[in-house]
């Protein structure tokens, strides 16, 4: 293929690199199109802080929906962080190699299945176990919070095994040469130098937990009013979101993408935060001249 | 002495009980779903089409839906990503411009798939006039994956070894020629490999392909023909209530559309591993 | 492409005619001095900023052997690669002064670095063969863009006489298919040869192509070096004092980026006129 010397293909190129940009700036332009004259009409604070979600009367207020999403994600990270890091240690530190050989494949393969299944299970084993065992309806933040959290176990534990390998074995060796045991080596050098990286993996899973919406429509109950406890029925930003969207005109549908930029600003906020941390792990280790 | 042995191996034990856990629960999804999905697939499940709403007939045109949806998706996104990949690493150094696509792309990463819905249908459906279709479900896919394509092709491609190029430049090969005829190539396995990845991720997607696609129950005709997706489908099955045993035979037949997914990717990337070791 | 020229005097600009028409003028000119193949005028190298080559200047003659030796540090391979113009893959990489072959200088506005490869040809330190088959590796040179077509009887008659011309052709004549990558180090780095002899390059630069290799491929080397000269010009970046003494004709002595003797091989090794060389050359340091 001639391409006159080699002048073409770079700016080809250049202009396909900067599709994704563009992607971007498009679908922010668009989602705030539909979203900010909404915000700038109602107004910030009855939009966040009022409990009132009443769209057929003009009434849209997303507290309850933020307070849901918030104790959903909590929960998420309270079963998925401890889990994700203790499996993730276990493999990159203690297990023999070849057993991580065979089991990130099955981390990986957790991570493929669809959410919507995630969901059926929930309602069709999860919910009933805990109605049953617990009380409540069963469709609940509890629910959606142990859903959650096997969700984001792999994104967690790729990132907390990463961090993990990428600790110097100096670290671990100097350690052992003052006579820790291997488990104390872990606990007071490994993991303390590889925290931002763990970090890191938790603010992701945190991302991924506030943003899911298949399984938590089908576990949490949807209900539209503050959760009190646990075994409440709830329900969160993005399931208000897809729940609604189907039939909502006008300003309802216009309240439904200032959810949306809710939620962007939020899980970008989320990415950056995740972003320096993986950063500073990898500065300072460049400080001491790794 | 004796103490830390025993801290030690508590907790190796607790540590290793977690692990044990998550495979436990993993184990449960799979064998679960096949246990109760797959007395209900037939050939006559995976061909027919959905009759009275889904509570009997098969799944056949969510079958060909997701099939199209998905290739189409990779078709669009494949030459952006590996484009990107190409400039990235063969025609520029990092600067300020590289610094803002790579920021570009992990953002895109992101963004939830709501969203996507959300921008799909105000953007493709609704803007562009292309309404519940085959393409606007397709391009909102192909944004999506964009990211993971772009991520495993400049990883592919910065592994072919820079004393390659080196050769070819050095014998009067243009960039250009050196990219199609030396480093393409060699990184088209790692490349092949974002594509299944891809691929994979594509099955599972609901929520931005029912505010795109639609979710018609015929076999599309044309490109701007509504599609539903097996995880469409499953998902109105078993939300709608309207029968149990064939939302267990679709669930049944994504796990172990995904199974094979992995299994081929897994494959591919050993291969790649092996060339390169060569 | 990162790489910035300043010319540093009035040049010729443009490529110089058909090269084989350069070399056969030098030859029928045989009474009066020849031209020198490449002129090396003030070249100055410098990789953000630091200097690697600190103003160089020295004639190459046609059909013979350069060596070049002198301590690790002292830039010899970025000289030869300022002479194919490698550098510029460089980031940060800024050239200064003139490199004319056959009287036009290939820094000059204008001049392509792709064309300019396929005449200065080079074999690196590593063995580098490419992820191919044998035949496939000879004759890459000869599919890109901007070379003669040939038939596949004619491509099958050039891989044998470069793998000749590098004496290796015996010992692979019958695994021409097989991959490049399964030789031994001595074996790849003569298919190194043979792959950059194949597009017929006048200049052939070598950057201490038999580092590591055992003596018996360090010396089939040598000899296709004595074979070649006869058709090619040659330059020999050697780390092995003892190879310049063996292989070149002509001898330069480089130490920190700066050319310090420039003389037969003879008279550097017998008779250096600077201290420095001679230190060099009889072990004092290096």
């Amino acid at each position: 293929m001639n391409l006159g010397s080699d002048r073409l293909a770079p700016r080809l190129l250049l202009a396909v690199a900067c599709t994704t940009m563009l992607c971007l700036l498009v679908i922010a332009l668009f989602i705030f199109k539909e979203g900010l004259p909404f915000m700038v009409k109602v107004g910030l604070g009855d939009f966040l802080l009022s409990s009132d979600w009443r769209p057929d009367s003009g009434h849209f207020g997303i507290l309850p929906m933020i307070v849901s999403s918030l104790w959903v994600t909590f929960g998420a990270l309270l079963i998925g962080a401890p889990l994700g890091i203790a499996g993730a240690v276990f493999l990159a530190e203690f297990a023999p190699q070849g057993l991580m050989r065979v089991v990130k494949p099955a981390i990986e393969l957790l991570s493929g299945i669809p959410s919507v299944v995630y969901g059926f299970i929930g309602v069709m084993v999860l919910a009933p176990f805990i109605r049953s065992a617990a009380g409540g309806p069963g469709l609940s933040i509890l629910a959606a919070a142990i859903v959650l959290g096997v969700m984001i176990l792999p994104t967690v534990m790729a990132i907390a095994i990463d961090a993990l390998r990428s600790v110097p074995q100096s670290y671990r060796e100097g350690a052992l040469a003052l006579g820790a045991t291997k488990w104390q080596s872990v606990r007071m050098v490994v993991l303390v130098a590889a925290r931002s990286g763990l970090l890191a993996g938790v603010i992701l899973g945190m991302g991924r937990a506030i943003g899911e919406t298949m399984a938590v429509i089908m576990v949490a109950g949807n209900a539209v009013k503050m959760p009190l406890s646990a075994l409440d029925s709830a329900r969160t930003l993005t399931a208000n979101i897809a729940l609604e969207m189907g039939y909502a005109t006008g300003m309802h549908r216009q309240a439904l993408f200032a959810t949306g930029i809710v939620l962007f600003l939020v899980i970008m906020i989320l990415n950056g935060l995740a972003g320096a941390a993986l950063k500073r792990g990898s500065l300072k280790r460049r400080a001491r001249g790794r | 002495m004796n103490s830390h042995k025993l801290s030690q191996w508590a907790a190796v034990a607790v540590l290793a009980a977690a692990t044990a856990l998550i495979l436990a629960v993993l184990a449960f999804i799979v064998f679960f779903v096949l246990e109760k999905g797959l007395p209900q697939i037939s050939l006559g499940f995976l061909l027919d089409r959905p009759r009275n709403m889904g509570k009997e007939g098969g799944i056949g045109p969510a079958i060909v839906g997701t099939l199209l949806l998905s290739l189409l998706a990779i078709a669009v996104a494949l030459p952006l990503g590996v484009g990107t990949a190409i400039y990235l690493s063969e025609y520029t150094r990092e600067s300020r411009l590289t610094k803002a696509i790579r920021f570009g792309t992990d953002c895109l990463a992101g963004i939830p798939s709501i969203i996507f819905g959300l921008f799909g249908y105000i953007f493709f459906v609704t803007t562009l006039r292309l309404g519940w279709s085959l393409i606007a479900g397709a391009l909102t896919l192909a944004i999506m994956i964009l990211p993971t394509l772009i991520r495993t092709s400049e990883e592919a491609i910065r592994a072919v070894p820079r004393s390659w190029r080196e050769v070819s430049l050095s014998l009067g090969a243009t960039r250009w020629e050196t990219v199609r005829k030396v480093v393409l190539p060699n990184a088209l396995p790692g490349i092949l490999t974002g594509v299944m990845l891809s691929f994979g991720r594509s099955i599972g997607e609901t929520a931005a392909v029912i505010y795109t696609a639609g979710s018609s129950f015929r076999l599309p005709r044309g490109a701007f023909d509504s599609v539903r997706t097996l995880a469409v489908h499953f998902y109105i099955l078993a939300r709608e209530g309207l029968s149990t045993e064939k939302a267990y035979g679709t669930a049944a037949v994504l796990v172990i559309a995904v199974l094979a997914v992995n299994a081929t990717t897994y494959a591919l990337m050993n291969r790649f591993i092996r060339r390169r070791s060569r | 492409m990162s790489g910035v020229h300043r010319p540093g005097g009035d040049r010729s600009r443009g490529e110089p005619a058909s090269p084989r028409a350069g070399a056969a003028a030098a030859t029928g000119d045989a009474a009066a001095a020849p031209r020198p193949k490449v002129e090396v005028r003030g070249l100055r190298v410098s990789f953000y900023g630091e200097e690697a080559i600190k103003g160089i200047s020295l004639d190459i003659h046609e059909r013979r052997i350069l060596g070049i030796i002198g301590p690790a540090g002292s830039a010899k391979t970025t000289f030869l690669r300022a002479l194919d113009r490698m550098n510029e893959l460089s980031e940060g990489c800024r050239t200064e002064g003139q490199v004319l072959i056959d009287g036009a200088d290939v820094y000059g506005p204008g001049v392509d670095p792709v064309a300019l490869r396929k005449r200065v040809g080079m074999v690196f330190a590593m063995p580098m063969p490419l992820p191919l088959s044998i035949y496939e590796n000879v004759v890459y040179g000869t599919r890109l863009k901007g070379t003669a077509a040939k038939s596949a009887s004619e491509l099958d008659e050039l891989v044998e006489a470069c793998l000749r011309s590098a004496f290796l052709w015996d010992e692979v004549k019958d695994r021409l298919g097989s991959s490049g990558l399964k030789l031994s180090g001595g074996q790849q780095q003569r298919l190194c040869l043979a792959r950059t002899l194949a597009v017929n390059p006048e200049i052939i630069l070598l950057d201490e192509p038999c580092s590591g290799l055992d003596p018996i491929s360090t010396a089939k080397i040598e000899e296709a070096l004595a074979n070649l000269k006869e058709r090619h010009t040659i330059v020999l970046v050697t780390n092995n004092t003892k190879q310049a003494a063996r292989a070149s004709d002509e001898t330069a002595f480089f130490l920190m980026g700066e050319l310090v003797e420039l003389g037969s091989t003879a008279s550097i090794f017998t008779n250096p006129k600077d201290r420095r060389t001679e230190d060099y050359v009889t072990g004092r340091f290096g």
